[in-house]
């Protein structure tokens, strides 16, 4: 379809035979339910070694079996739909989730080309110039699986989770786009099998610091897992979105979660890790990046994000609601504009040939620096302005305070006293005696 | 048929399909749904029409931010809110019906005229730039600059305005976690206050908690229910569960 556009190497997607197409289709299903399974083992067994304690280790050998068990489990139990459900989105949204979740993997290059049934193929299901953008576009559909099952659900606290999630996720996509920017001005390219094949040289982690800590800051902020798993905050909102879900729904969203996680730890792999190639040691082998072997490499470099994942639920307390949105949009935001600013300025001077290479870095930590002093400087003026504010403050308090100020009700002014209203009038001596424990006092206001 | 006919199709009808139900549902949840709906099968044809860049941008941009946000507030106006349809501007119906006459005459007129000339083709339209992405981008950063420029100024004045207009001055600076703290441990009750009491009758917010040894604990009110002659007494309460 997209072969008018092919750029460079993108011609060899496309051309496979049906088979090879359902090969890949089966196994890419395949590798990410039992990543799944996997990966929810491994969460409780690394997860119980943090606290002390050994995890399932009954079903199968070291309890690998545990979450398919689970997960049989889950299936035969009862279904319960809430009376005041809206039946159809009900039943939608987690079909959404999971489906969503599923789908962001055909562009996920696991591998280089190799040999299928005789035929020559990429081992990636498919690829176009504007893949990474389409991981984001299945991603903002995503977040409708999360949203509908909190209004569906026709209950408060799942309704309170999905507007979290939402507000949440937009908000973090945001963050995440940003940090792809620097990516793609280095590779020159959105499709994914070009970003790894740009990486050859050197991965973009070194040379992409900031860009790599912003999107995997963004990818657990985006997967809602600890320590942003607000929508699900257990100790606010019962279970968030999922909490009018049972059996197989809940299932779904469970299933959902966990590819969520491998997805966008097989992203972090592509752009920042250089994707399918072998880290440096194992790279000296003439052998290593050829064949099947990337794959192995690949699905290390994803396990080891999912162990950092594991390892921040196992370490790190919820944050609060106001303090995380605040931190996505007044740090996280920022932040990338202005590192996007560096890169973009680095990459103009160095197409022009303006400056050396080393130069360029000089010029980003001046920047930098730049920043941090303005920053400074406005911090300076902010406790100025707080000063005023004091003194305001004291000027108001000279005046007496009118709750009438031209004929309508008005709250006090900063430093104004209002009038104790009369249900604040009372003192607390609760134990004095069955019948008398309110008594009034004048004019106190608790 | 080729494969590219039978996307149209499908997708095509899918997006007319959603366009009607925006239009016929009751519940504006269910609108704004079939809005999101009709907006992917678009972009589908975006896609079907070897334009991936504009077909991701519909949905990231479309139907993950702009109807994520008409969910988002309708969510919060009202989980049931159903649509009157009574007429409350007269003669709207007859005016909705003549605008959307006139617009559906202009767009069919315009097509009709486009396809009585042969089509320049896709290659035309990206010759010289290499790709329908570096297109996009020579257009909107080299021959339209100035208008984008302008568009971006008018939708920041926009945000400006809205958040003008939203601004909620703070009477007293917020207390920070560690002066809450500190007012928690310097108060009589270092723990949470105790909860209103659930007895076999009574479980509203105006029961208070009956302490061991019998009296009511008035602390496990809201103040505004303190005041006197809000409160079930101890003694009520007694009388009561007899």
């Amino acid at each position: 379809m997209f072969h008018a556009e092919a750029q460079g190497d993108l011609g060899i997607f496309g051309n496979d035979p049906g088979a090879v197409i359902a090969v890949k289709v089966l196994g890419i299903f395949v590798i990410m339910v039992l990543m799944t399974l996997l990966t929810i083992w491994a969460e409780r067994r690394v997860v119980g070694r943090m606290q002390m304690r050994i995890g399932p280790n009954r079903v199968g050998p070291f309890g690998l079996l545990q979450s398919l068990m689970d997960g049989i489990k889950l299936a035969l139990k009862e279904e319960i739909i809430p009376k005041g459900a809206h039946l159809a989105v009900y039943i939608i949204a987690p079909v959404i989730a999971a489906t969503t979740a599923f789908l962001t993997f055909a562009v996920i290059p696991l591998g280089p080309e190799v040999s299928i049934f005789g035929t020559t193929t990429p081992l990636q299901l498919t690829d176009f110039p504007v893949s990474v953008l389409y991981i984001l576009a299945i991603a903002s559909v995503g977040i409708y699986g999360i949203v509908l099952a909190g209004w569906s659900s026709g209950s408060i606290y799942p309704l309170l989770g999905g507007l979290r999630s939402s507000a949440q996720m937009i908000s973090y996509e945001i963050a995440m786009g940003l940090s792809f920017v620097a990516v793609f001005l280095y590779a020159q390219s959105m499709s994914t099998s070009q970003i790894v094949a740009a990486q050859e040289p050197m991965w973009y982690i070194v040379l992409l610091l900031p860009s790599f800590i912003i999107y995997t800051t963004a990818m657990v902020g985006e997967t809602n897992r600890a320590p942003f798993d607000l929508p699900e905050a257990e100790g606010e909102l019962v279970g968030g979105f999922h909490t009018e879900y049972s059996s197989l729904k809940f299932a779904l969203f469970f299933l959902a979660e966990y590819v969520n996680m491998v997805t966008v730890s097989a992203l972090a792999t592509t752009l920042f890790l250089g994707g399918w190639r072998a880290p440096w040691p194992i790279s000296l082998w003439d052998q290593a990046n050829v064949g099947w072997w990337p794959m192995l490499w690949f699905f290390g470099k994803v396990f080891a994000f999912i162990f950092v994942f594991i390892w921040l639920r196992g370490t790190l307390p919820r944050l609060r609601y106001d303090q995380f949105m605040k931190f996505g949009w007044k740090v996280l935001i920022p932040v990338s504009i202005v590192w996007i600013l560096i890169v973009a300025i680095a990459r103009y001077l160095r197409s022009t040939g303006g400056l050396e290479s080393r130069n360029l870095l000089f010029v980003a930590s001046a920047v930098l620096i730049l920043v941090v002093v303005i920053s400074y400087v406005l911090d300076l003026r902010r406790k100025k302005s707080d000063e005023i504010e004091a003194e305001r403050q004291a000027i108001a308090a000279d005046q007496e305070f009118d709750p009438f100020v031209g004929g309508f009700p008005v709250p006090p002014m900063p430093g104004q006293v209002a009038q104790p209203s009369r249900r604040t009038k009372v003192t607390i001596s609760s134990g004095a005696s069955a019948q008398s424990t309110l008594e009034t006092t004048e004019g106190t206001n608790v | 048929m080729n494969g590219e006919s039978v996307v149209f199709w499908v997708s095509g009808t899918f997006a007319i399909v959603g366009a009607l139900g925006m239009v016929a549902s009751k519940k504006a949840v269910h609108s704004a749904l079939w809005v999101a709906f009709a907006m992917i099968n678009i972009a589908v044809l975006y896609f079907a029409l070897e334009a991936p860049f504009l077909g991701t941008t519909q949905i990231i941009v479309y139907t993950g931010a702009i109807m994520m946000l008409f969910l988002f507030v309708l969510m919060i106006v009202g989980v049931d809110s159903s649509d009157s349809l009574l007429e409350t501007i007269k003669g709207q119906r007859l005016l909705a019906g003549l605008f959307a006459l006139t617009f559906g005459g202009v767009v069919v007129a315009s097509i009709s005229s486009t396809l009585a000339s042969p089509s320049a083709g896709l290659a035309y339209a990206n010759a010289g730039y290499g790709g329908h992405m570096q297109a996009i981008a020579g257009l909107v950063f080299g021959t339209y600059l100035f208008a984008f420029e302008v568009l971006s100024a008018l939708l920041i004045t926009a945000a400006l305005g809205a958040m003008v207009l939203a601004h909620n001055e703070r009477w007293s600076p917020r207390k920070t976690q560690d002066q809450m703290q500190r007012e928690r441990t310097l108060s009589n009750h270092v723990t949470p206050l105790p909860a209103p009491g659930v007895l076999a009758r009574n479980n509203s917010v105006d029961t208070p908690a009956l302490l061991p040894d019998g009296t009511t604990s008035i602390e496990s009110l809201p103040t505004a229910f303190r005041g006197e002659g809000q409160v079930t007494k101890a003694a009520e309460i007694d009388e009561a569960a007899k």
